[in-house]
């Protein structure tokens, strides 16, 4: 990550300022909406993933634990500014009793991939058996398989009677977004993201640098819960309905196919593939010559055989082998090759 | 007592079914350290293998025994030939490319089969305990599973070919050096761990209804019993599979069958967090 | 992130480009009719039949001249089973393809994800599936069954058929909470007992221990409003276990998406249930509308309860729009609160106007060779459990689903 965050912050506004007068033009704002929701989920298991080293297959049960926090603080407040603070707070706290679980334990790999399988699991589960009137959190019915409908949407803080909705939610959701990249860029351009970094590189060798891997690994996870979780709730906003298929395992798939598609390594990537096969799937719904799985499957698995780095990176890396001659000075995307190395097993 | 009796059989069919689901995925994992996540998707095309195959008027247990397994078998050949070969030693991408192959496999079934519940009726009777009546194909599992394991042991522990597969399982480098081929290994043992996916698939198709996403129910269950049964194939694989299969029932005739599957969950996470390198890391350890 | 003024430039220009094309090409005079189905995914096999259906009353309406003078036009969405998706394309539904009507939704969850976007588009919904009931909003009109008009029909013929001690086993969501107090509650108004009340969820497919538990509670009848292809397999095992002749069984939604097809007579015979349609029932409207199915697409195996549901539906609009002599929603809705009735395949259904649900005939049916053969029909039964607690004629402002208290 070349440039310093200043840098970052220029670009980040400019593009974001052109995406947003741009793309309504071309896609309605209540599509944009979800794309930039499901973006932000991608970009919140690109950064434990990609730049951390921790695969996830539960990051839906984060997306999930926001959307229904907020939707139950929403319900019992009659207002939405506690209950968004709440749906961040809320999977980060959860992700952090779990990562210090599974962190302390020492606990790696594919043994990492079963336990946020199994609480994603055991989360869906106890969600979908919550139809009785016995479940009922303040005045929240669960709501079991049919889910919540009905609660407060994001109003002005201390207006519960200002709501915001159509367009202007789009460019709340927008601009959030911009802001969680531009936390994301400030995080990975501290000397936390650098050690994180590391820790993905060789756990061992950081750690007998002193650092303490265990509580690093188990506050980045908590960070990409926080971001997980605040996409969660400008979902549920957005839905006005929640299911249990939130925590599903097909959710969980997705993200991870978003990142793959977009590029692990890269905070562009998992945004953009998220965005991209999100739309790519609410067009696909509109044809009805091939089932929509079998082409999502074929996607992932022709990206893992002859594009495993993911679109971003390739794009890239076609620009520069295409147009080779960097401009001398303002080199922004020059790729440290440590960095395109497939976190692995 | 006639109530104890049926509790007892119904747990042995529940450690039954979970070392049928899990057989297939624990040899391909054991030998090759190849998480298929399509391996639940393999049990719904042995499903759906016996269900054409009866349809067409063939006997029950020929479909389910011999078809089945043979028709996913090669199914598997040709996933390891087109995909997996190309990803040995990527533990974490071959695992998302077979959990593509899975979509692909249900978009695959949805399009030929539709997504109508299919199945096909059990072909042994109901079985009378004292006061109570229960499956009589519950025992035909228990059987079945048994006589897997037991195939299993003999074939690893008594054969020449069990002899190779132990080696490559052991030092696969050494093994080439030997002159025997990985690459021809790896292709058979991802043939029988397809064809066992196959079979457990055809052997529970007449207890349930069939859809092209019946195989997502088992997949979890399997990773699960395979990943907490650590390094020992057979051992491993009974171990966790009467752990787990044991703590799912008691739940279930305690409570519901929910909190049954609750439980389960919760036991693989607590064993996990104990034992990281599964029950067989710990105890049995140079076991089969 | 990787964006120089080079590739910035080229993107621009392409993006201009695209925007430049033209978005929708408007023809306004055809009435346009919004269909939001799931006709993939795991709920195709409810999904993809009602498709059909509503694809054949269009065709039917278009032909006999259509409505008001115009061609109605589809434009349908496939949901892929996804919730999430139902949002969004209600939402382009009624902003941006701006129809005339809405028919669809299939699980209650999807219905209340896009029911507040129609009532605010004010564009009139029908909602024709079987459902839990409790729905009270002006601008919603549902002709399924709900589950006082079956489970009041139900029960005492299965009781008569069987005895007083009744085991109820339901899905766990809101349906199946809903239907099992109502059975529990016409058990008891029949003088009968609930020994005991179990609930699955949709993914449970293992039901040994459970055939154990009713055994050892020892019911006369066990009646299974069970959902789903996982809960199949509960009829599978307890005819496997040969309970079957043991105790009878009743339920409240098995057959509904076809699935006496499924299973074997062996399995199947004898079951009792209770709906608006059977594919045997032998009326001369029902022969029709087999024909003119099997006519469109072949063979008529893949009509069930809700595809007729949804025929019906689009009939009852199209006749609503007929009386109004206009599209507009407010003389929609008071052309349908007229308890305006038609004749359909499953028989007569007419519009109560309290509670915007329909009054229809409840027909008894038994399994029998994998058909579901009626024994008895009820004519027009009233959404009891609704009627309860709607009266949109007092009180039009209305917008909750009610809980029914029992």
């Amino acid at each position: 990550m070349q440039g310093s965050l200043s840098n970052d912050a220029i670009k980040i506004i400019l593009i974001t300022g052109f995406l947003i007068w741009v793309m309504p033009l071309m896609i309605s704002t209540y599509t944009l909406t979800i794309l930039i929701v499901y973006g932000m989920l991608g970009l919140s298991l690109g950064l434990i993933w990609g730049f951390g080293g921790i695969l996830c297959f539960g990051q839906a049960a984060f997306f999930g634990l926001g959307a229904y926090t907020y939707a139950i603080a929403a319900i019992n407040v009659g207002e939405s500014t506690a209950p968004m603070i709440l749906a961040v707070l809320v999977p980060a706290g959860f992700a952090a009793l779990l990562g210090a679980m599974m962190f302390y334990g020492r606990l790696n790999d594919v043994y990492l991939g079963v336990i946020t399988l199994v609480v994603t699991l055991i989360l869906f589960k106890f969600i979908n058996s919550t139809a009785g009137p016995q479940y009922v959190i303040g005045n929240a019915r669960l709501g079991g398989f049919n889910g919540i409908p009905g609660f407060q949407t994001l109003n002005i803080p201390g207006s519960p009677e200002a709501y915001i909705w159509g367009d202007s939610y789009f460019y709340v959701c927008a601009v959030l977004l911009a802001v969680v990249f531009f936390l994301v860029s400030a995080l990975l351009r501290s000397s936390f993201g650098r050690i994180a970094v590391g820790i993905r590189e060789n756990e061992t060798r950081m750690s007998l640098m002193g650092y303490d891997v265990r509580a690093r690994k188990t506050a980045l996870f908590a960070v990409g819960a926080a971001i997980a979780g605040l996409a969660g709730a400008l979902f549920a906003n957005w839905a006005e309905i929640l299911t249990p298929s939130l925590f599903s395992l097909g959710q969980s798939a997705e993200i991870i196919i978003w990142c793959i598609v977009g590029g692990l390594g890269t905070r562009m990537g998992p945004v953009l593939g998220a965005a991209g096969l999100a739309y790519l799937k609410f067009l696909l719904g509109q044809q009805s010559a091939v089932d929509n799985t079998l082409i999502t499957g074929l996607i992932l698995v022709l990206f893992v055989l002859f594009l495993p780095k993911g679109v971003v990176p390739a794009v890239a890396g076609l620009w520069k082998v295409s147009f080779g001659r960097r401009p001398l000075g303002r080199t922004h995307h020059q790729r440290r090759p440590r960095n395109r190395e497939r976190v692995s097993g | 007592m006639d109530l104890s009796v049926v509790i007892l059989v119904e747990m042995l069919y529940a450690v039954a079914s979970l070392i049928l689901i899990s057989s297939g995925l624990a040899v391909v994992f054991g030998m090759m350290k190849v998480i298929n996540l399509a391996h639940g998707e393999f049990m719904m095309m042995g499903g759906y293998a016996t269900i054409t195959a009866v349809n067409l008027g063939i006997n029950i247990f020929l479909a389910m025994l011999v078809i089945a397994p043979l028709v996913v078998g090669l199914i598997g050949l040709a996933v390891e030939r087109l995909v997996i070969r190309h990803l040995y030693g990527r533990l974490v991408d071959t695992m998302l490319a077979t959990w593509g192959l899975s979509l692909f496999f249900i978009g695959l079934a949805t399009m030929i089969f539709g997504n109508t519940t299919t199945g096909i009726s059990t072909p042994i009777p109901g079985f009378a305990i004292g006061n109570y009546q229960i499956n009589g194909y519950n025992f035909f599992i228990i059987v079945v599973a048994i006589l897997l394991l037991v195939a299993m042991l003999v074939i690893l522990k008594n054969t020449r070919a069990g002899l190779i597969a132990r080696g490559t399982m052991q030092r696969s480098d050494m093994a080439a050096a030997l002159g025997y081929s990985p690459d021809r290994i790896y292709m058979a043992t991802f043939f029988c761990g397809s064809a066992l996916s196959g079979l457990a698939g055809a052997v529970l198709a007449p207890l349930v209804g069939l859809v092209p996403t019946s195989g997502g129910a088992y997949i979890a269950k399997a990773f699960i019993t395979v990943i907490a049964g650590g390094p020992s194939l057979i051992a491993g694989l009974f171990s966790s599979a009467g752990f787990f299969g044991i703590v799912n029932q008691v739940f279930t005739f305690a409570i519901s069958p929910v909190i049954g599957e609750v439980a389960l969950l919760i036991a693989a996470v607590v064993l996990l967090r104990l034992l990281p390198q599964g029950i067989t890391g710990k105890f049995f350890k140079g076991k089969l | 992130m990787s964006l120089n003024r080079r590739n910035f430039l080229a993107s621009t220009a392409a993006l201009a480009s695209a925007s430049m094309l033209p978005r929708v090409a408007l023809a306004a005079d055809t009435i346009k009719l919004g269909s939001i189905l799931d006709t993939s995914g795991i709920f195709d096999a409810y999904g993809k039949p009602m498709d059909m259906a509503m694809r054949l009353a269009v065709d039917e309406i278009n032909a006999a001249g259509g409505l008001l003078g115009k061609q109605v036009e589809v434009t349908a969405y496939d949901t892929q089973s996804d919730m999430a998706l139902y949002s969004q394309y209600g939402q382009q539904l009624t902003r941006q393809d701006q129809v005339d009507v809405v028919h669809g939704g299939i699980l209650s969850a999807s219905r209340e994800a896009i029911r507040q976007t129609m009532r605010k588009t004010k564009t009139p919904y029908f909602y024709n599936v079987l459902y839990e009931g409790g729905v009270c909003d002006r601008n919603i009109f549902i002709n399924g069954v709900t589950p006082a008009q079956q489970v009041e029909a139900l029960v005492p013929y299965a009781m008569s058929k069987s005895g007083k001690k009744v085991y109820i086993l339901a899905a766990d969501y809101n349906y199946g909470q809903i239907t099992a107090r109502w059975i529990q509650k016409f058990v008891a108004d029949n003088g009968g007992e609930t020994v005991g009340v179990d609930f699955f969820p949709l993914d449970v497919s293992d039901f040994g221990s459970t055939i154990a538990k009713i055994q050892s509670a020892g019911p006369d009848l066990v009646i299974a409003p069970l959902v789903g292809g996982a809960h199949l397999s509960f009829f599978r095992q307890w005819a496997a276990a040969g309970m079957k002749d043991r105790i009878p069984l009743a339920s409240t939604t098995l057959g509904v998406g076809n699935e006496h097809k499924v299973l074997t007579p062996e399995e199947g015979n004898g079951i009792m249930v209770a709906y608006n349609y059977s594919q045997e029932l032998d009326t001369p409207a029902n022969n029709a509308f087999k024909e003119k199915w099997a006519a469109a697409y072949g063979d008529s195996n893949l009509i069930h309860e809700i595809a007729v549901s949804n025929y019906q539906g689009v009939l009852t609009w199209a006749e609503a729009v007929r009386q109004a002599g206009s599209l507009d929603r407010d003389a929609v809705i008071a052309a349908l609160e007229t308890g305006l009735s038609i004749e359909g395949p499953a028989g007569k259904v007419t519009v109560d106007p309290k509670t915007h649900h329909a009054v229809l005939d409840v027909h008894i049916m038994e399994f029998a060779n994998q058909g579901m053969k009626v024994i008895e029909t009820l004519p027009q039964r009233q959404p009891i459990d609704t009627q309860a607690v709607c009266d949109l004629a007092a009180n039009p402002g209305d917008n909750t689903q009610y809980e029914i208290q029992i």
